[in-house]
């Protein structure tokens, strides 16, 4: 891991603090799209075999998490989320700060088997897109139904938006969204999203 | 653009993918005696029908994972998705 002190978000340089505190009240109530980024967040990449009953014991034991089982599903357990990245691979997503301790735990339970766990905390940023405008925007560039009939709460997915790979996920009704994407594209995403949304009425969210 | 269904995260859009070219060739075991001719048709040589063809495709935007499609080359029809290793279904068309 970096060291906290040396930690910069790849969108620092939109100064996205100092723009969300230079907004009146009034702007922010009115905005239809809230664009924001949730930095330096615990992320873990563990694979392992969901038919070993060891295997889901370990996690159990070590995050407290049931891991979805089914594809594009979210599990929380607490401050921690498994998303489902693919049928033996899946992320844990926690506040940031817990990676190193989670980490360690995490292979400390799995000792002796096929599985691992691997801290990439470092590899990507999130972007929170919410409000009446989301989706709106994101379907300008995302392949995906996200009509809450096909899309809701608890799902996540993989996929394409803007030329970055994205991990897509939906958190609540309004609808937010938070999209993962690794640092080399958060810029360009950043852009493209506020590029997009120059029509709409934006609240930045920190 | 085709729509393919993903065995894990079911239909998305052909953008989200990426093609692998015919599938069921299997690397020659008794190398030290194929002959050139027999190394370049493993190498080199793909059917290239009109009509269904076996290949196959990763999700590589989505679960990163590969698999197999029958697709007709003239309609695009996909008639079946099949997991890596599965032989080919029989499809009579
Ligand atoms: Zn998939």
């Amino acid at each position: 891991m970096v060291e906290s002190y040396r930690r910069r978000s790849p969108l620092a340089s939109f100064g996205l603090p100092a723009r969300a505190a230079a907004q009146s009240p009034e702007a922010v109530a009115d905005a239809d799209l809230q664009l924001g980024e949730r930095p330096h967040r615990c992320q873990i990449n563990l694979r392992g075999n969901p038919q070993d009953g060891r295997f889901l014991e370990a996690v159990r034991n070590a995050a407290g998490l049931a891991l979805p089982t089914e594809p594009n599903r979210v599990a929380a357990a607490g401050e921690l989320k498994a998303l489902w990245l693919g049928p033996d691979e899946w992320l844990i997503l926690g506040p940031g700060g817990r990676e190193t301790e989670l980490v360690g735990t995490l292979a400390r339970g799995l000792q002796g088997q096929h599985a691992g766990a691997t801290d990439v905390s470092e590899a990507r940023t999130w972007i929170l897109v919410a409000g009446g405008r989301a989706r709106a925007l994101l379907a300008r560039g995302i392949p995906l139904d996200l009509h809450p009939r096909e899309f809701r709460p608890g799902h996540c997915a993989q996929t394409g938006l803007a030329g970055a790979n994205i991990i897509l996920q939906q958190t609540d009704d309004r609808p937010s969204y938070e999209i993962g994407v690794t640092n080399s594209f958060a810029d360009h995403l950043w852009h493209w999203l506020e590029r997009g949304a120059i029509d709409y009425r934006v609240a930045i969210s920190v | 653009m085709l729509l393919i269904s993903c065995p894990h995260c079911g239909p998305r859009a052909e953008i989200e993918f990426a093609y692998g070219h015919e599938a069921h060739i299997a690397r020659p075991t008794d190398q030290e005696k194929l002959t050139d001719a027999e190394w370049a048709d493993y190498l080199f040589m793909r059917k290239n029908p009109k009509g269904v063809h076996y290949e196959r495709w990763v999700h590589a935007r989505g679960c990163r994972r590969w698999f197999n499609v029958a697709r007709h080359t003239v309609t695009h029809e996909i008639l079946a998705v099949y997991r890596m290793g599965d032989p080919p279904p029989a499809l009579d068309r």
